[in-house]
């Protein structure tokens, strides 16, 4: 609490009083909105009062100017800690606290809108752009090697679960790691030549690299379709159960007892990438804080000093260039089984781009940095529908307003990996 | 311990260093001194690989370690404290020291820490700090001591005392002569601030224009009258 809050009467009477204040105008405000109802009455018209309905959102707003309030404060106070040097253990639960609740909406999504297609489409869309951001954020945010052609590895994951699918019959989980291995192996194919190379000079190579594989993808036909792309792509099933409305064996639905229902495809994909994007967050905070993850953040700090610390630079490019690729590929398997139909448009720079823009967004670095991110990029122009012409516009002003606020993205602050005991790491 | 012999190295077409011979003895400091661009960091880099010596040979413990990657040379002995100091900026301490036990693969890691912590307790108070928000002289002590990490025997330092206020400059040179009389450590010290280094220095070489002129204690170097006038009078 700062002297200034202090010397004020008192923090809470200031505050009830706030909200007090804010309570009387939303009220009036609501009186007509919400108080007043109309109803038809025998062919005509009749305003009713809904009493009970206004006292709710009086107490609501009463109530929710006072959190706001509280949180305003707390931040407010925070500041200037925030330039403090050493890193704060009140961010960690903060974090932590945000972690667990976003996981916990992520996984009862389904429960409150399981019916509602959209939602958990869009839901599904952003748990790939989430996968996606967490890999790239292996290159570029830990290790500092700047990306553009991310989406290859992508469409390598993809292209590889559609073609073993459909020519091999092989199913997604058999697909799934060799995708990944696949991915993992064009990454150091791309790693080598640019082993020397940093900031620009990567960028551009890795763009070319990018757009190698698409124009491959788009001009190679009898391999892969071309233009034409691939279809058919066998949709994964749920342990051996396919979700049809009839099949030979038995179906998902038939064998839970449950009415048929297209949603319970949707749903089943949407927990499906979920697992699949939890599964990369705990590999990659995981590598972290391993000696590999630690060395890719030096070299992303210092190759000089890592030279000269015996860190073995090359391997340690390569495997972040791996990592980050095999995320990627994995990804991809899951965009392929979910669309049913690939072609390399999916796969377009604009893609690896806003992957680029979700990392850099989110905070370099930062894993719950990427979900904000990942969902500010996904929903706004979901939401921006409305504007219709002016949706990118909107988009675009959104971006350049965040990265002017908030220059190091989102969330900035990097957590460290070693966490010390904070009695004995503070200093007097 | 460490030998070069006929060390050539260049940029390439440029030439920075010129039939180097330089001998560093189990139990020395010596001293590298010389004007800017006169070879010294490129001397110190050679050592570790970059750039390679274009002919000549390096031995460490009598040993070629010519040819070999950089990563391998840190692990055979010798480390580095940069120039300039280079600690890892947005990383913590902590993270940095644990870096700097890479070439022991994590092995004596507590040991080790507790012994940088007894050199250089200010790292101790500051150690889940970020790097990039120490003084200069924290972070040059915390680069000597990432370097420790490694339990080297033979300890590189490039111009330790650069950007550094004179009082700061002293406990870092009292360091190392401590390090050298106390912990056994063999020291090869490349600095502009010639007076301060001849004084700790058993031994010392001149570098000028990537070619050594003279060498000789560090004593008798002090007293040299062209040393004197070349390296001594104006700078301090």
């Amino acid at each position: 609490m700062t002297a200034a809050a202090l010397a004020a009467p008192s923090p809470l009477a200031l505050r009830l009083r706030d909200a007090l204040a804010v309570t009387l105008l939303g009220g009036l405000l609501a009186l007509p909105f919400i108080g007043l109802v109309t109803v038809e009455e025998g062919g005509a018209l009749a305003v009713r009062t809904r009493w009970s309905a206004w006292a709710m959102t009086l107490a609501a707003i009463f109530f929710g100017r006072l959190a706001l309030r509280a949180a305003l404060d707390a931040w407010h106070t925070r500041r200037p800690a925030r330039k403090r040097a050493a890193f704060s253990s009140t961010d960690a639960v903060l974090r932590r606290a945000a972690g667990t609740s976003l996981l916990a909406a992520a996984l009862l999504l389904p429960v409150f809108f399981g019916d509602n297609r959209y939602v958990i489409d869009t839901a599904t869309t952003l748990g790939i752009y989430v996968m996606l951001g967490w890999g790239l954020n292996v290159v570029v945010g830990l290790a500092g090697l700047l990306d553009l052609g991310y989406v290859a590895f992508y469409a390598v994951g993809a292209y590889t679960y559609a073609l073993l699918s459909t020519q091999f019959g092989w199913s997604f989980w058999e697909a799934l790691p060799a995708a990944g291995a696949l991915a993992a192996l064009f990454g150091i194919l791309l790693g080598y030549p640019v082993l020397r190379l940093r900031g620009d000079y990567l960028a551009i190579v890795t763009l070319g690299f990018g757009e190698i594989i698409r124009v491959v993808l788009l001009n190679w036909t009898s391999f892969s379709g071309g233009p034409n792309g691939i279809g058919g792509i066998p949709r994964p099933s749920f342990f051996g159960l396919p979700f049809a409305r009839s099949a030979e064996g038995q179906t998902f639905h038939e064998f839970f007892g449950l009415e048929f229902s297209p949603m319970h495809r949707l749903i089943f994909l949407y927990y499906l990438i979920v697992t699949l994007a939890l599964l990369t967050h705990a590999l990659v905070s995981r590598l972290r804080v391993l000696p590999t993850g630690r060395a890719w953040e030096a070299l992303r700090e210092d190759e000089i000093a890592c030279k000269s610390l015996g860190i073995n630079t090359t391997t340690v490019k390569l495997s972040a260039f791996a990592t980050g690729a095999m995320l990627a590929g994995f990804a991809g398997v899951f965009f392929a089984a979910r669309q049913g139909f690939i072609s390399p448009e999916s796969f377009t720079f604009a893609e690896s781009a806003t992957i680029l823009a979700i990392v850099v967004l989110g905070g370099m670095g930062s894993q719950l940095g990427v979900v904000l991110a990942a969902a500010v990029l996904v929903v706004l122009p979901e939401v921006g529908r409305q504007f219709a012409d002016y949706r990118m516009l909107v988009f675009g002003a959104a971006m350049v307003t965040i990265m002017a606020v908030r220059p190091m993205g989102l969330l900035a602050r990097r957590e460290p990996t070693v966490r010390l005991n904070p009695a004995r790491s503070s200093a007097p | 311990m460490l030998e070069l012999q006929h060390v050539s190295a260049h940029y390439g077409p440029i030439q920075a260093l010129a039939e180097v011979d330089l001998v560093v003895r189990a139990g020395e400091i010596v001293t590298l001194i010389g004007a800017n661009g006169a070879g010294k960091s490129t001397l110190m880099t050679t050592l570790f690989g970059t750039p390679r010596a274009s002919s000549g040979r390096i031995l460490l413990e009598g040993e070629d370690i010519t040819a070999l990657p950089p990563h391998r040379i840190a692990r055979r002995g010798m480390a580095l404290v940069p120039e300039g100091r280079r600690v890892f900026a947005k990383m913590s301490v902590y993270e940095n020291l644990l870096l700097g036990a890479t070439p022991l693969d994590g092995a004596h890691v507590e040991e080790n820490l507790r012994r940088v912590f007894s050199l250089f307790p200010v790292l101790e108070t500051r150690r889940a700090q970020r790097a990039g928000t120490l003084s200069g002289g924290e972070q040059q002590m915390l680069a000597i001591g990432r370097a420790l990490m490694s339990e080297p025997r033979l300890l590189l330092l490039d111009e330790p005392s650069l950007g550094l206020a004179p009082l700061v400059i002293r406990t870092i040179f009292r360091t190392i002569v401590a390090l050298n009389r106390e912990h056994g450590l063999t020291i090869l010290l490349v600095e502009q601030n010639a007076r301060q280094a001849l004084k700790i220095a058993h031994r010392g070489y001149v570098l000028q224009n990537g070619r050594i002129v003279l060498e000789g204690s560090g004593a008798a170097l002090l007293a040299d009258p062209q040393v004197r006038a070349a390296y001594l009078d104006a700078a301090s």
